[in-house]
């Protein structure tokens, strides 16, 4: 199975929702698109939705910890929502929970930019 | 089941074949009635080790080999996953959480600990300039303790 990325501009965040499987093999692939959508769009918040992610390892950690570091260094924020089981306890491992918050559904994640920004 | 069953799986140094080899390896361990959850495990390990082989031990050339050896005993599923690369210079430095050689790669360094969190057990071997072995255990049980 393939990743595909479906990208919506929406206000100032850029909602990234993820289909299929997550691995050293797709992990370039995506990390390029989101950074060719970050330097063109006007996005100072990224929301990932992996609801539709059938597979993830620590490749698409590295991924989600760099387009973290992306974001944060222009003063935005990376917001997580629809994470399943699996993909939950790589981010617990990987301590990743310590700087991103998860968020059930996108309507959840972009309630809480309402009430920072 | 008598004796072993065993498995023997070779490909390409390849990036595609990194979906290729968890998926064999979850089909083979079907026939143990794993959960969602232990087959997942199963194949995050594998496709961890995998990618590891192909980043690390063959820098990326799809010239290499990696093989799989996967053997069912009982309840019990070990995986041999090997390379014929460079090797690991220093192997407890690598399996530190977080550790990576490559940084410019954007890698998590969560590999070996993802494959010692998610399996029950792991050890491996590496020699720079001969290749790494990484040999993996799991006990599929949780479906067989809700039955019985």
């Amino acid at each position: 199975m393939r990743l595909h990325e479906e990208m919506e501009h929406y206000r100032n965040v850029l909602i990234v929702r993820l289909k299929g499987e997550l691995d050293h093999h797709t992990a370039d692939g995506l990390k390029q698109r989101l950074e060719d959508a970050l330097l063109h769009g006007r996005a100072t918040h990224v929301l990932l939705n992996l609801a539709g992610l059938a597979f993830m390892d620590s490749s698409g950690l590295g991924v989600i910890l760099g387009r973290y570091k992306t974001v944060t260094a222009r003063s935005g924020r990376l917001l997580i929502c629809g994470a399943g089981p699996a993909v939950r306890r790589l981010f617990e491992l990987s301590g990743l929970l310590k700087i991103v918050t998860l968020y059930d559904n996108e309507h959840e994640a972009l309630g809480s930019l309402e009430v920072v920004s | 089941m008598n004796g072993s069953n065993r498995m023997i799986l070779s490909f390409s140094s390849r990036s595609e074949n990194e979906a290729f080899a968890r998926i064999a390896v979850a089909a083979f361990v079907s026939q143990l009635d794993p959960t969602v959850e232990e087959l997942n495990d199963l194949k995050t390990a594998v496709s961890e080790a995998v990618t590891n082989a192909i980043i690390h031990g063959y820098d990326g050339n799809p010239d290499g080999m990696v093989t799989i050896e996967a053997r069912i005993e009982g309840d019990t599923v070990s995986i041999i996953v090997r390379d014929e690369g460079k090797g690991i210079e220093d192997l407890e430095l690598a399996r530190q959480p977080l550790f990576t050689s490559r940084p410019d790669l954007e890698r998590s360094g969560m590999g070996f600990t993802i494959m010692e969190n998610f399996m029950d057990g792991f050890e491996a071997a590496s020699e720079p300039g001969k290749g790494t072995e990484i040999r993996m255990m799991k006990r599929i049980v949780s479906k067989k303790a809700l039955y019985n």
